[in-house]
């Protein structure tokens, strides 16, 4: 489970100066469910990922993953949970096994324990063909799984995925799209990120529209669709971020 | 501290930066080539072109001395000198190095010798010229001699015995033992060098495993793994002091085994002869290499460790702040020079280790370690030097630390 409360985070900028890229979000994302969460670039989906995944630290608020304080246990909650986003790359003079390993040994896993989940996950990835390869000389499917098994060998709880498809051609998209959703068959709590309209439409149970930092509208897409009177995702959008009507 | 931790990060930065070419050129090929490079490259070219010179006899030419045959016959005989003839523009001639010097020898100079005072000769050279002071060696010898041999004739024609202007002779003689000859030749280079490697080997594992990974996009990847943020700093800094210290150590194995080769080759007895054709500076100079204190070496790589370790902890701590290699090599590069100043500065002659100065991060090592390796142990200056070391070092690791906790440093757009 996700619950963020009042969550805030400032940047100093010496042009601009203070920047809030967070600012008051609050929500919540039950085991099982998707909870998309859709901006523009800069509108603070990143930071609200990073602080969820306590790579960064808020200015004010709070949020608990798996029951865990992201100030306080910060290690907890990330040993709780499988963070991929577009910038987190892989080592690319590592093979993908011992990519996965590393990680596995980070995450306090024995030696054995990682063996029996690389091949579980393989086989599921269907990844055999490369595993003992290095990572630098993968297509971009091949790294997106060796990234998505990374995510996956400690078996975490809750999954945050910020912007995953971005840059990636269509067949590998759906592939991501489709591993999202057996994610959350699976009783995992999923937070994704993205700007593309037509991946929330399919695939989250609930969406929050960021922008400017602040959490504008959120609800489901029957109930957004019915409360802005509109069926197309992006005109909904457009209404929230754009016009003065938004609730 | 988690100790398993720290050795799975350093584990797999060790596989990662053995897979990865420049650093393996900096930590081992750049350090074991130094040093034979210097020996045979620049020592064989630096002692052929002094024996070449000192070899080919020194052209010279007489001016005046018409009535000084006696004189100018025996010079013209000296083996010295090359005698060739005068022409006018004798001065343009040593300028181009065409002759190496000119002697003038004034009229009434034979007169002068067997009556009383003789008028003053003139030797006319080239000021800074190896092969024109050659030949004004020449030249002085051979006046020197004369002027010897007229006071000994002048002498033994009033019945006076030589020891009247010479009533004794003194001599030199080395006393200091070879090892201390040796240190303090190379005392200075040695420390200098374990110094610049020190640092060029823990500069590109530093870059790669912060910079690097920010580039790459794997710092990301490796902060939301749940470790702390300590025992990944402490891991990546263990292997930058490997990188340290095994570029210096590779310096100092290639090092050992240049001066043995380099001993046999030049002054073993079956290789007289090659020791002759390259010549007696080359030979003598070659034997001291060895000849350094063993102990004095141990005593070196100790107190090389703390300051390792402060290189190892600086580079990680300034690579951090860069976004990409090419900002940390633009932030690392200069710092070399900062370093290689006081490297330098420990070479020099005539300064010794003083109290204040054994405070004085790098120089302190320098100075320290030139005396080390010629056997000379003061004690005190040791602790001294070791406890600042370490004090220093401790320092920069808390900063490496503290730096890396910082997010605006890290997530630094």
């Amino acid at each position: 489970m996700i619950e963020a409360r009042h969550l805030t985070k400032t940047f100093r900028d010496k042009k601009r100066g203070e920047i809030r890229a967070a600012d008051d979000i609050s929500f919540r994302v039950e085991p099982g469910q998707i909870y998309g969460l859709l901006g523009a670039n800069g509108a603070g989906k990143t930071t609200t990922l990073r602080l969820l995944a306590t790579l960064l630290q808020p200015t004010s608020g709070s949020a608990t993953i798996a029951g865990f304080d992201v100030v306080r246990d910060a290690q907890q909650v990330r040993a709780n949970v499988g963070f991929l986003a577009a910038s987190t790359a892989l080592y690319g003079r590592l093979t993908a096994r011992e990519m996965i390993a590393y990680f596995g040994q980070l995450n306090g896993l024995s030696d054995a324990d990682i063996r029996a989940r690389t091949k579980r996950i393989a086989d599921e990835l269907d990844m055999h063909e490369f595993l003992d390869r290095r990572c630098e000389k993968f297509s971009t499917g091949m790294k997106q799984k060796t990234s998505l098994a990374r995510t996956l060998i400690h078996d975490p709880a809750v999954m945050i995925f910020d912007e995953p498809t971005l840059g990636l051609d269509v067949m590998t998209a759906r592939a991501i799209v489709k591993f999202v959703r057996e994610c959350r068959n699976r009783g995992k709590t999923v937070i994704y990120s993205t700007h593309v309209m037509s991946e929330v439409e399919k695939l989250c149970d609930t969406i929050g529209i960021i922008h400017d930092g602040k959490l504008l509208a959120e609800g489901t897409l029957a109930g957004l669709r019915a409360a802005h009177g509109e069926q197309d995702m992006e005109e909904i959008f457009v209404k929230i971020v754009g016009g003065d009507d938004a609730p | 501290m988690n100790w398993k931790i720290i050795c799975t990060v350093y584990l797999k930065e060790l596989k990662d930066s053995l897979r990865d070419r420049r650093t393996l050129i900096s930590i081992i090929v750049v350090p074991t080539l130094v040093m034979p490079l210097m020996t045979f490259g620049f020592g064989t070219i630096a002692s052929k072109v002094i024996n070449q010179a000192r070899e080919e006899t020194p052209t010279v030419v007489i001016l005046d001395g018409a009535d000084s045959p006696g004189v100018v016959a025996r010079l013209q005989e000296s083996k010295a000198v090359k005698v060739v003839a005068a022409t006018e523009d004798w001065k343009q001639r040593i300028a181009d190095k065409k002759i190496r010097a000119a002697v003038r020898i004034p009229a009434g100079f034979e007169a002068g010798l067997k009556g009383g005072a003789a008028p003053p000769v003139m030797i006319y050279h080239y000021e800074g010229e190896l092969k024109s002071k050659f030949g004004v060696d020449g030249l002085e010898q051979f006046f020197r001699e004369l002027r010897e041999r007229t006071v000994t004739e002048r002498l033994a024609e009033k019945a006076l015995p030589a020891t009247l202007v010479k009533p004794f002779e003194f001599r030199r003689e080395n006393v200091a033992p070879p090892e201390k000859v040796g240190g303090n030749l190379i005392g200075g280079i040695v420390p200098y060098l374990i110094i610049i490697l020190c640092f060029t080997g823990a500069m590109y594992p530093a870059m790669d495993l912060t910079a690097g990974e920010k580039e790459r996009g794997t710092m990301e990847t490796l902060l939301c793994s749940p470790v702390a943020r300590g025992d990944i700093v402490f891991g990546k800094f263990l292997l930058v002091l490997s990188g340290s210290l095994s570029a210096m150590g590779f310096m100092l194995i290639s090092m050992g085994t240049t001066a043995l080769v380099a001993g046999a080759m030049f002054a073993g007895g079956g290789a007289a002869k090659m020791a002759q054709a390259v010549g007696p500076a080359k030979a003598a100079a070659n034997p001291l290499l060895p000849m350094i204190d063993p102990l004095g070496l141990v005593g070196v790589l100790a107190m090389v460790l703390p300051v390792a370790v402060l290189f190892a902890a600086v580079a990680l701590t300034i690579s951090l702040f860069a976004k990409s290699y090419k900002e940390a090599q633009s932030y690392l590069a200069p710092l070399m020079i900062v370093i290689i100043m006081p490297a330098v500065i420990g070479i020099l002659p005539g300064i010794d280790l003083n109290a204040r100065l054994a405070l004085v991060p790098l120089l302190n090592l320098s100075l320290v370690c030139r005396e080390m390796l010629s056997g000379v142990w003061h004690w005190n200056y040791i602790a001294i030097i070791f406890g600042s070391s370490c004090v220093y070092a401790a320092v920069a690791l808390w900063l490496a630390v503290k730096t890396f906790n910082r997010e605006d440093v890290i997530f630094r757009a």
